[in-house]
């Protein structure tokens, strides 16, 4: 089943092309526009300052757009007939190799073009207030826009070789935005950490490429699935684990988690596009993107679903220690991808829930970061929660849309939230068995985590007794920053309902992932077993937040706390994991081989060239006299060679 | 037909001549060279209606020497532009269909006692690395306008010596006589030797010279001695002659191929440089003009590894599977390696000069893999690597002429002060650590799948090196760029117009190749494929459409005179 339902994909890759259609062989310039505003920006400099934002804004709106049209001419087709390849030119070929600029228009890569440039619009939109005072706006654009065009690479590749180009054009772009404002040398050793990591991960994706092309004879999606029934059960583990290795890195899953929590360095919006909304969600898109290679390799699939299962409680532990709001919600967007990654893990029953909670964690978990950013705004950029308080009064829309979200993500009833993580723990539980139970219980623990540490965020920062430092007046922020927010809040709402009622994603999914889904069963979400117990924990976990943080006044500084607390709220030492295996042996290394670089390879050629410079020396020479004494005696062993080489021919 | 070749090779010696005929000044100087100095000086001024008494008078004389140093520079610039011109129009009418052959070839007897032959042609790879050569040599002069300002001689000798080495590079690239091949090869560490001893950086630049040279010098005569092996045994210095099914060095016992190819080997790897006959250049690096350094190791290099191409796994086929993994070893040695002693570095010449030796590991990998996609990267890389790295010396180039030091330590928090300058410097360093759409990245990654193709082991530990690329590229960056801006920093200037048009061809370049590298590639191709598979077992990785081009490259050598 799983192997049939990608049939456009595998069966014939020259199935469709879009000669046929203008809004689809100019796809590319839903990648095109994005890009040509970073250019503009960065190579226009100071003349682009006045208007450059709002060009950077105005792209990725006409991205939109076309990827709107782009959705309708895919509507127009018959669902086996929604995959389209849109080859741009030909980017390198040698021998046997080939690597295209080719375009791969289809339901996944649409739904995901859709999401990115829709939130990303916004997110330009709230910018232009955000960062109106920053004297490095043009640049902040720019990069926004790169980013934007980079993703939109990485989404819509033909082949994993664009892939990558995207895959690390993003981590590029990340790099840049962590590292805005870089004279912070906090933001600088961020942004490099996030670039590192990343590598790691880049590289289990590089190598799995080439497994790709020795084992397969391919690297364009069509025909590496096409030869996956034929490939050994070896290579498809190994290509999955190296996949994995990638998602982990891009996704911020253990244990190449540690940079998530730092990148919370760069300005609010990145952390809402990037760090939350889009990027992260990268290594979602890959597993279920190279969906027949894990269905062809189970061991890889439960290493995935073990990856996220661990990530989903280390990041809600994580979520429920930090007192840094964006630190926090950045634990929670760890916590909610370990999710969708188990669901992706669990094959083609979890890749629609996985994909669609993808989307509406994109719109609230954005609309929270907006508003965390909001609030910031109004703090004097303040970030810790325990010098918030009773902020709702002062920033009722905030508080407003804050609280949609909030309500979205713990899974209350029919909110966004609810639906796609119903699907996700349905799912888990589907898969029967000791797996299923452990999946599906780890699942509704996560989303008991969830409920505490995010009504624990709203307790402390919108409601309960005023913590603030002295100079502060909290305002609400300007209409370009809360109308992107309002927007976010009414995806937050309504999104969950629009794409599970009716299976209208999942069948529209289904022809790009082979995805079965099963029928989402309201009245079943609200009486079987384990949906009670998702209400259930849902409720303990906002009673538990209620007793500790809202009954009881918050204290402005962090109490000592217990061994749990303290290894939470180091992000279960997750740096020092890191430093004590790799950064310390590393410097080691590093001191190590440039001793023996000094000592002993180049020892015995300084020791010779000494030599000759002190018998040199001994002849009394000036500084100038040393190139001639050697041109000298170099001519001198030429002409000798010369000499010898006549005498002996 | 037009002689290209010998008119690219010509031209910058002329060019060279030029500079050294200019008239002398003298600011500081031996009583007797400033009497020389004095008699030109006093001829060459004379029609301009100044005065021979002139080099009397201390300020007339500086002025005059500033003078003709600026003539000078202009005619550098002059003469590498007119040479990159040349080598432009010759790569126009390079026939693509053909580019396995050598082309605009030219033989003429030069010691006829000795069979040497003054015999010149270019393929594909050799094509490219020509053009590579005399894009760079231009933006190397104008990088250098003003480093050499307070020098006796205005940086005059500096720049007639860049005229002599361009004519020298283009020569040992497009040599087909392995003899003629051989005296440039020697021949161009004369110049270089200049200068670094003479026109180099710091007090070590004189034992930083000497080490080059007798590194170079050792690893030369060890090749001459397979030089006169292949003569006496394959009967004539010509490649033509030499290589193929029925040359007489075919037939040569394995044994014997194997010496001859060490000969070769060894003064290749030196050059290359390769793990662990690669110290000398790291101090060379160190103690080089910026501009030098981006001659000796974005074009002086590749001849090593040009050479292990065109003469190693060319003149001796048979002997090549005995050295694929050796070699192999010691790529992945100087690939890791290379890459944490440049993390280990606080001289960012020294810091350029071990990503080097680490790139080298990854061009040396890609030729000994024997696929048509390692080699073809590691020909590609080798192109790339010199527009890349070249234009990362340059910049640091522009660090040091600001600050007077190469010293990571000295910098921080540029970027607030020169944003232009920190902006090509990252872009730059993104290329060095093969960043996707820039041109590095599509050589490495077709190096990785060739050998990949050939064995996975040493592509994995291979792969090891993109991550270490970003630790020393984002760190060196980091901590020059990022973070406060240091004192005495404050009043750094930003690129200026000059500066930019020494880079901004190579950023151009880097950007191209990286989103359009295929051309390239087309030319390259063919001539890769003569080499592909000559190793034992590995001819299946690489058969697609190897063998074909194999097969058609001797017909079409036949035909080409």
């Amino acid at each position: 089943m799983a192997v049939t339902s990608h049939a456009y994909l595998a069966a014939d890759p020259a199935v469709a092309t879009a000669a046929d259609s203008a809004v689809l062989s100019g796809a590319w310039l839903l990648i095109a526009l994005p890009l040509a505003g970073a250019a503009i920006l960065l190579l226009g400099g100071r003349h682009t300052d006045k208007w450059g934002h709002w060009l950077a804004t105005a792209l990725p709106v006409a991205s939109f757009a076309w990827a709107l049209l782009v959705l309708f001419d895919l509507l127009g087709r018959a669902p086996d007939a929604r995959g389209v390849s849109v080859p741009v030119y030909q980017w390198f070929s040698v021998g046997g190799f080939e690597a295209g600029v080719d375009l791969l228009v289809d339901p996944l890569s649409i739904s995901f073009v859709l999401l990115i440039t829709f939130v990303g619009s916004l997110i330009h939109v709230y910018s232009v207030g955000y960062m109106a005072e920053d004297p490095g706006r043009r640049r902040f654009f720019a990069y926004l826009n790169l980013f934007v065009a980079a993703m939109l690479v990485l989404v819509l590749a033909d082949n994993f070789v664009l892939l990558f180009l995207g895959w690390e054009g993003v981590g590029l772009a990340s790099y840049l935005l962590i590292g805005f404002w870089q004279y912070k040398p906090s933001a600088a050793v961020a942004a490099k950490k996030a670039f590192l990591i990343n590598r790691v991960g880049d590289m289990g994706l590089l190598i799995a490429i080439m497994i790709m092309f020795s084992a397969l004879g391919a690297v364009s999606f069509s025909d590496v699935f096409a030869a996956v029934p034929g490939a050994s059960d070896g290579v498809l583990l190994a290509i999955g684990l190296l996949l994995l290795l990638g998602a982990c890195g891009k996704s911020a899953q253990l244990p190449l988690q540690a940079w998530l929590l730092d990148a919370m360095e760069g300005p609010t919006p990145v952390s809402a596009l990037i760090h939350a909304a889009t990027m992260v969600t990268a290594g979602v898109y890959l597993i279920v993107r190279a969906g027949p290679v894990f269905e062809g390799a189970p061991v890889a699939q439960t290493a995935v679903t073990v990856v996220g299962a661990a990530t989903m409680l280390a990041g809600g532990i994580i979520a429920s220690a930090k007192d840094d709001i964006k630190k926090s919600l950045a634990g929670s967007t760890m916590s909610q991808i370990g999710m969708m990654v188990l669901a992706a893990g669990l094959g083609p029953v979890g890749y629609v829930a996985a994909i669609a909670h993808l989307v509406t964690h994109g719109f609230f978990k954005a609309g929270l970061f907006l508003g965390a950013g909001s609030v910031m705004h109004a703090m004097n950029d303040g970030v810790n929660m325990r010098r918030y308080g009773g902020l709702a009064r002062v920033m009722p829309v905030t508080f407003a849309t804050f609280g949609l979200g909030y309500l979205a993500i713990i899974g209350f009833p029919l909110l966004s939230g609810w639906w796609t993580k119903e699907s996700i723990i349905s799912a888990a539980f589907g898969v029967g068995g000791t797996e299923g139970m452990v999946l599906g219980t780890a699942v509704i623990a996560g989303a008991g985590l969830t409920a505490f540490y995010m009504s624990r965020m709203v307790f402390m920062t919108f409601l309960g007794g005023k913590r603030w430092d002295e100079g502060v007046h909290p305002h609400e922020s300007p209409v370009s920053m809360t109308a992107p927010m309002v927007v976010l809040a009414i995806g937050s709402v309504a999104l969950g309902a629009f794409l599970t009622l009716g299976d209208r994603f999942a069948g529209f999914l289904a022809p790009a992932t082979g995805a079965h889904p099963h029928h989402f069963d309201v009245a079943h979400a609200f009486t079987s077993p384990y949906g009670l117990a998702a209400l259930g924990v849902m409720v303990v976990g906002v009673a538990a937040a209620w007793a500790v943080y809202l009954r009881k006044p918050v204290a402005t500084t962090a109490p000592k706390g217990n061994l749990v607390t303290v290894a939470a709220s180091r992000e279960l030492y997750g740096n020092e994991i890191n430093e004590g295996l790799l950064m310390r042996p590393g410097q080691a290394l590093t001191g190590a081989l440039l001793l023996i670089e000094d000592k002993v390879i180049d020892g015995a050629v300084n020791g010779l060239g000494a030599g000759v410079l002190d018998s040199s020396k001994g002849l009394g020479r000036a500084q100038t006299g040393f190139a001639r004494t050697y041109a000298l005696t170099m001519l001198f062993g030429a002409v000798v060679v010369a000499a010898t080489l006549a005498v002996r021919l | 037909m037009i002689p290209w070749l010998t008119i690219a090779i010509a031209l910058p010696a002329v060019g060279a001549a030029l500079v050294w005929a200019l008239p002398r000044t003298a600011a500081k100087a031996s009583p007797a060279r400033a009497a020389r100095t004095a008699e030109a000086g006093g001829a060459a001024e004379a029609p301009a209606g100044g005065g021979g008494v002139a080099t009397a008078v201390r300020p007339a004389t500086t002025a005059a020497g500033g003078g003709s140093a600026e003539t000078a520079k202009r005619i550098t610039l002059g003469f590498s532009i007119a040479t990159l011109l040349v080598v432009a129009a010759m790569a126009l009418r390079f026939d693509t269909s053909r580019a396995a052959s050598l082309q605009f070839e030219e033989v003429h007897p030069w010691i006829q006692r000795f069979g040497v032959h003054y015999a010149v042609g270019v393929d594909g790879i050799a094509l490219v690395l020509i053009l590579m050569s005399a894009v760079l040599v231009p933006l190397v002069v104008l990088a250098a306008w003003n480093e050499h300002d307070d020098r006796f001689d205005g940086g005059r000798g500096y720049f007639a010596l860049i005229l002599v080495l361009e004519a020298m590079m283009i020569g040992v690239f497009a040599a087909t006589d392995v003899f003629l091949f051989y005296v440039f090869f020697e021949a161009m560490l004369i110049p270089v030797y200049f200068m670094i001893g003479r026109y180099g950086r710091g007090d070590g630049r004189s034992a930083a010279a000497v080490k080059f040279l007798l590194y170079s010098l050792a690893g030369g005569l060890v090749m001459l001695v397979s030089v006169i092996g292949v003569y006496v045994i394959g009967g004539s210095f010509l490649w033509t002659d030499l290589v193929g099914e029925g040359s007489a060095l075919a037939a040569v016992d394995p044994a014997t191929a194997r010496w001859l190819f060490l000969g070769f080997f060894i003064a290749f790897a030196i050059k290359a440089p390769m793990w662990p006959v690669h110290t000398w250049l790291p101090s060379a690096a160190g103690a080089s003009r910026p501009g030098t350094a981006v001659l000796l190791v974005g074009v002086l290099d590749k001849v090593g590894t040009y050479g292990m191409m065109r003469y190693c796994l060319e003149l001796f086929p048979a002997a090549v599977s005995w050295f694929v993994w050796p070699v192999v070893g010691l790529s992945l040695v100087s690939i890791i390696y290379g890459a944490i002693l440049a993390i280990g570095q606080n001289d960012m010449m020294r810091l350029v000069a071990y990503t080097s030796v680490s790139h080298f590991g990854f061009i040396t990998l890609g030729i000994f893999a024997l696929t048509a996609q390692g080699q073809a990267g590691a020909a590609l890389y080798m192109v790339n690597h010199g527009f890349a790295t070249g234009a990362l010396f340059l910049i640091v180039g522009f660090l040091v002429a600001r600050r007077g030091s190469s010293l990571i330590s000295d910098y921080g928090g540029v970027q607030r002060v020169a944003p232009k300058l920190a902006g090509v410097f990252l872009v730059t360093g993104l290329a060095g650590l093969a960043l996707p759409g820039l041109a590095p990245f599509v050589s490495e990654f077709l190096v990785f799948v060739g050998v990949y193709a050939f064995h996975p082991a040493p592509a994995v530990v291979a792969a090891v090196g993109v991550v270490l690329a970003a630790l020393y590229i984002l760190w060196m960056y980091q901590r020059t760029m990022n973070g406060p801006t240091k004192e005495g920093l404050t009043g750094l200037r930003d690129l200026s117009a000059r500066e930019t048009w020494a880079v901004a061809p190579l950023l151009a370049l880097i950007l191209v190749l990286g989103l359009y590298p295929q051309p390239v590639l087309d030319v390259i191709n063919p001539a890769v494929e003569r080499t592909v598979g000559i190793g034992s077992g590995t001819a299946d990785a690489a058969a697609d459409g190897g063998s074909e081009g194999a097969s058609g490259t001797q017909e079409e050598e036949g035909d080409a005179e």
